[in-house]
């Protein structure tokens, strides 16, 4: 004895164990993004005059705000297409036997690892002008020229709803899966029809993992900036691809630093209405 | 489903659910499947179907130094990022996991932001630091880089693993007398290996494919393969590249089914 006390709880570990990464964190995460925010408040180049010129420039320049429009927009259109493609899914797998779960699953899951530009490459074979649909609809005679659908908005939301697919799926299944199934059985017995038991039970006490799925998907699209500039091309430009350019190609970091910023604030004012929407629902869901 | 009748409107919801799903799974699973068949084209285009089939384009593969090169470079930083995430990962983990304090919810948020936050961002204040410090890029900045951002796959699944963990079983080894390391190490970390383990798999695949942080922290000498595959697609669409992405589809679909194996992979992302 003398060791610890009795008293000491030993189920949990210090605080200590956990000041590597936080200093690791407060050096390499915290830090960089200070300095961001840091230069994005300097007018020029050299980083000698404060002011709020940089971000006065995006907000006056119809151009930048287009590309922050469209950026949002584009996750907006890709969060409803894995919305509404993902949750049958979700219901599926809830009524099949395990094998087909793990099928399933593995099915939604190995996207998830495999690489993004393989994946995207895969939708460039797709969507190309020789590709499968414009083959397809050729030999059966539907169309005479190829579609254009690379490089078009269509072609990005469905290349894209494909990649991110999985953060949708998965918290859906989570989700259905805590559902009490005899309400389910309740509500039909009670005469309500399947689809109105689907829109008035199902759904709202699914909603819980419909925005964490939503918040998961919405973020990843807007920033995935493979996917956009391959399958968009040069003649989309999103916020990513902006920022790229700005800092890379024009070395003018303050702008730069600006869009980024602008960029962070827009993913978590959308992160925060999510987290909001979610605690409400949780009063709804958690039952 | 006990007495429910098999109205027409119970089998039209069933009809539009299932098909909508199969349909959405096909469209899942199509890309990977196009990408392998078109690997194996004779021809130079990525025509589907291809006009024959041969092995040209692994031979072609064999000898793309540049793409040998990029990915070493993937692989190195990849398992150093992915040991540094463990190292730092495990540890913040196990005080965040069964601590209520507000420290502790902070510190937790802190290392889960850069999944939501646009890695792009990140990069480029990366470069900014690093450069303001006079450290040039290289592959160290490119392991700091990419351990911020795989990091948080660690500590997710560390924490869910611990939050399974019976408190009672390190109530029990204390009292008969072991001391806290060797509780971790006999009782604790057999039953959260397998937590580790996955979190430290995803984090290696991400940082092996990640983009966004390494884009702005590497130069020539430290190419990355999913950037050199980027750079290829933009050029020109050489079949080559699908090639290799068939090779990095069937390297990830074995590694999942040895992770599905050994941590039940499929089971901890969806609880």
């Amino acid at each position: 004895m003398g060791r610890a006390p009795a008293s000491r709880d030993v189920t949990s570990y210090g605080m200590g164990l956990a000041a590597p990464l936080a200093l690791f964190f407060l050096a390499f995460f915290v830090a960089p993004l200070l300095q961001l925010l840091w230069l994005s408040l300097h007018n020029d180049t050299a980083a000698l005059h404060w002011g709020l010129g940089q971000y006065l420039h995006f907000l006056t320049d119809p151009f930048s705000l287009r590309v922050l429009g469209s950026t949002l927009l584009l996750g907006a259109e890709v969060t409803a297409t894995c919305l509404v493609l993902g949750f049958p899914i979700a219901w599926l797998y809830q009524r099949v036997g395990p094998r087909l779960q793990t099928i399933i699953i593995l099915i939604v899951l190995l996207p998830l690892l495999t690489s993004v530009v393989v994946r995207t490459f895969a939708w460039i074979v797709i969507l190309g002008r020789q590709g499968i649909i414009n083959a397809t609809l050729q030999s059966l005679g539907v169309i005479d020229t190829p579609l254009k659908l690379l490089y078009t908005q269509f072609g990005v939301v469905i290349a894209l709803a494909q990649v991110q697919m999985p953060l949708m799926t998965l918290p859906l299944i989570t989700a259905l899966g805590r559902i009490d199934p005899n309400l389910d059985d309740a509500s039909c017995s009670l005469g309500a029809g399947s689809w109105r038991t689907f829109f008035r039970v199902v759904l709202p006490l699914s909603l819980p993992g419909v925005i964490a799925g939503c918040t998961l998907t919405y973020a990843a699209a807007i920033t995935a900036f493979i996917t956009q500039s391959l399958i968009g091309g040069g003649q989309m430009l999103f916020m990513p691809m902006y920022l790229y350019q700005q800092a890379s190609t024009l070395q003018n970091w303050p702008f730069a630093s600006a869009i980024s910023i602008i960029f962070l604030l827009a993913v978590l004012a959308v992160v925060s209405v999510f987290t909001t929407l979610g605690r409400l629902s949780r009063g709804y869901g958690g039952a | 489903m006990t007495g429910r009748k098999r109205t027409l409107e119970a089998i039209s919801f069933e009809l539009v659910m299932t098909g909508i799903a199969i349909i959405a799974l096909v469209i899942i699973i199509a890309p990977s499947l196009v990408v392998l068949i078109v690997s194996f084209t004779s021809g130079f285009s990525l025509r589907f179907p291809p006009p024959g089939y041969s092995l040209r384009w692994y031979a072609e593969l064999w000898n793309a130094w540049q793409l040998h090169f990029a990915a070493k470079n993937s692989l190195i930083v990849a398992l150093w990022a992915t040991g540094l995430s463990v190292v730092l990962g495990v540890g913040a983990a196990l005080a965040i996991s069964r601590s209520r304090t507000l420290s502790a919810r902070l510190l937790d948020s802190l290392f889960m932001s850069p999944l939501v936050l646009p890695a792009l961002a990140f990069g480029l204040a990366a470069l900014m630091l690093f450069s303001l410090v006079g450290l040039p890029v290289s592959p160290l900045t490119l392991v700091i880089g990419h351990t911020v951002v795989c990091v948080p796959y660690v500590v997710r699944n560390t924490v869910a693993a611990l939050a399974q963990l019976e408190p009672t079983l390190l109530e029990s080894s204390a009292v008969l007398g072991a001391s806290r390391l060797y509780t971790f190490r006999r009782i604790v970390l057999p039953l959260i290996r397998p937590g580790i383990i996955a979190g430290a798999f995803i984090a290696f695949m991400s940082s092996f494919d990640n983009v966004p942080v390494s884009l702005f922290l590497r130069d020539a000498a430290t190419d990355m393969l999913p950037i050199r595959m980027w750079q290829d697609l933009e050029g020109k669409l050489d079949v080559t590249i699908a090639a290799l992405s068939s090779v990095l589809i069937i390297a990830t679909v074995a590694l999942v089914a040895v992770m599905e194996r050994v941590t039940g992979l499929s089971r901890r992302l969806t609880n």
